[in-house]
């Protein structure tokens, strides 16, 4: 198959992940890969899209692969002995391949799923499997008295699964709380995980706060006590260097879509001893070993946890996403981003009236920076924002017991990612002010 | 600019000064809603006299926090459907969703809309209808808990 390698042009295309090049990004070849970066909103308005933390937006090369592979390739994989069969199967395990040493672990330590949420619930309903499978699974096995530890910051998507993981086998759901600045509050880390934890899971990015965990700490105690760490990387993933196998996590989800690939796919890490030992959670074609009548066994990770004919072109796409960052260097990324996040929290933080939900300070924080602002709703705020073609997120961005923590039923929430340039940093404070002057609460106004 | 033509200068009175705030007694039902999306929710009491269809709506009380639009549209509720006979509330109330619903292609009449008829602009921002609905979503789910004859949507 042939994609045009993602040159991201006037870019030094040796460079691969994990680049040691401090050369800054060059924003304007990079967006010339967007094709929606050059659209216009509301009446003709430049569009600024300060929401990739919800869904990111897709370079040419990751169309192109997907398209390319639909018009020349397209098969059911691992089915089949025809050319086109080859050609999909060896599609859709290069795309495995490609992410596997994007994220530092073995190719078959990856398993694709719909997206970062059901690889979560994979986790969590192989978990309850494991009451009914055999010996092989008892680490995996919840019972009474056992606890699962999540933190106060998360997404519902790592935060509704565990509660209903509880809920079906009796275990207890403990959580980390969040500090007033909006970090992980680590001070009752060994009495909140001791012996009769099972599970810890958490996330490494904030997708709201920003904030960016500890992990080593969390790690090093739950292996202490024997409990499995699932790691909600969906926010980190797609904006730095992440090496699942230096973090020593057990599991990781991230999705697709928010790292400049389609949607509709995610992926799940597990170590592969764990997988071998875990049982399946969906059953069917594909995920099996031997079939009889009344009974089956199944097939090795990572097949076994990929049940039916799997998202093709996406993951296909996916390793375009990820070959698109590869090549501009994920040093570079964050690097860029966190000058967009200084320069946010300085220009945000200098309008009367808005008060950041999160750490004020750059270290240890990703691109995500969400605010309130005085005296107007965030729905209010961000309709007058987008009048103005600045597209952020507003409401509880499913951390809703987050948001309780903070004392705000809702935020602004501006998130960046390698596109992004500088002056529309500049265009989200103007738009802040904007709404406050639209509503009439500048505070100098009076 | 499209952004007037929704925020009419009623909206934001009433916004500002809502009506009939504050959750108050006596009171024959009261519905909680939230909007799960962006988490705006609201309390609503309403007090009935006499039964059936042919009730008076007495009183409408709430609580609740959101953006303008919901708290605009729960006010303006307010002054709409007190004092009312029932049935014509709720006929106020099917009229209102029709507009919300209606994708700005819909034409308001004043005559039963009064107030409610500033939220026309509302419509043509399906993101927002929701939140212009909340309340008004509150008073029929709170009616049906005391009127048989009248569901839950």
């Amino acid at each position: 198959m042939t994609v045009e390698p993602p040159g991201v042009r006037g870019q030094d295309t040796e460079q691969t992940g994990g680049s040691t090049t401090s050369a800054p990004l060059d924003v304007a070849a990079i967006r010339a890969d967007f094709p929606i970066l050059q659209r216009t909103v509301r009446d003709g308005r430049d569009l600024v899209y300060l929401d990739s933390g919800a869904t990111s937006q897709r370079p040419r090369q990751v169309l192109d692969a997907e398209r390319s592979f639909l018009e020349n390739s397209n098969a059911a994989v691992h089915r089949g002995a025809h050319q086109l069969a080859e050609e999909a199967t060896d599609a859709y395990e290069g795309a495995r391949a490609k992410v596997a040493r994007f994220v530092g672990v073995n190719t078959n330590e990856i398993v694709f799923t719909k997206n970062a949420t059901e690889g979560v619930n994979l986790v969590a309903y192989a978990m309850s499997n494991a009451a009914t499978s055999g010996p092989e699974a008892e680490r995996f096995r919840l019972a009474p008295g056992d606890e699962i530890v999540v933190s106060e910051m998360e997404h519902h998507a790592n935060l509704v699964p565990w509660q209903q993981l509880c809920e079906r086998t009796g275990a207890t759901l403990r959580w980390f709380g969040v500090t007033d600045e909006g970090r992980l509050d680590l001070s009752e880390l060994d009495t909140l995980v001791h012996e009769r934890t099972k599970v810890v899971a958490v996330t490494q990015q904030s997708n709201v706060l920003g904030t960016v965990n500890p992990l080593d700490s969390i790690v090093r105690r739950a292996h202490e006590v024997g409990a499995l760490v699932v790691l909600d990387a969906c926010q980190s993933v797609p904006h730095g260097p992440v090496d699942f196998g230096a973090l020593g996590v057990d599991f990781a989800v991230f999705s697709g879509h928010k790292m400049l690939g389609p949607s509709g796919i995610g992926v799940l890490y597990g170590r592969h001893e764990l997988l071998r030992a875990m049982p399946p959670f969906l059953t069917g074609g594909s995920m099996i070993e031997l079939v009889h009548i009344d009974r089956s066994t199944f097939a090795e990770p990572p097949q076994r946890f990929e049940a039916g004919v799997p998202m093709t072109s996406q993951v296909v796409g996916l390793g375009a996403a990820v070959d698109y960052l590869s090549v501009v260097g994920m040093e570079r990324v964050a690097k860029h981003e966190h000058q967009l996040v200084e320069r946010a929290l300085r220009e945000l933080s200098a309008v009367d009236g808005v008060r950041i939900i999160g750490p004020t300070d750059t270290e240890d924080r990703g691109g995500a920076v969400s605010f309130v602002i005085d005296g107007i709703h965030p729905h209010d705020a961000s309709q007058v924002m987008d009048d103005r073609g600045v597209e952020v997120r507003v409401g509880h961005h499913c951390a809703w017991p987050l948001h309780r923590r903070m004392g705000v039923p809702a935020t602004i929430r501006a998130s960046f990612f390698l596109y992004n340039e500088l002056d529309e940093v500049t265009a989200l404070a103007d738009a802040v002010r904007e709404a406050q002057r639209f509503f009439a609460v500048t505070p100098t106004a009076g | 600019m499209q952004l007037e033509q929704m925020y009419q200068e009623i909206i934001l009175d009433h916004y500002r000064n809502p009506h009939r705030h504050g959750l108050r007694e006596p009171f024959d039902a009261e519905s909680f809603q939230v909007n799960p999306t962006c988490g705006d929710e609201v309390t609503l009491r309403v007090h009935l006299t006499g039964t059936g269809t042919e009730a008076t709506v007495e009183d409408v009380s709430y609580s609740g926090q959101g953006c303008s639009i919901s708290q605009a549209a729960t006010s303006v509720l307010t002054d709409l459907v007190v004092g009312r006979p029932l049935q014509e509330a709720l006929d106020k109330q099917a009229a209102f969703t029709e507009l919300m619903e209606g994708r700005g292609q819909v034409e308001p009449d004043e005559d039963v809309l009064e107030d409610g008829v500033a939220f026309a602009g509302v419509a043509k921002y399906p993101m927002r209808v929701k939140c212009a609905l909340l309340g008004w979503m509150a008073f029929r789910d709170a009616v049906s808990r005391v009127v048989d004859e009248v569901g839950a949507s």
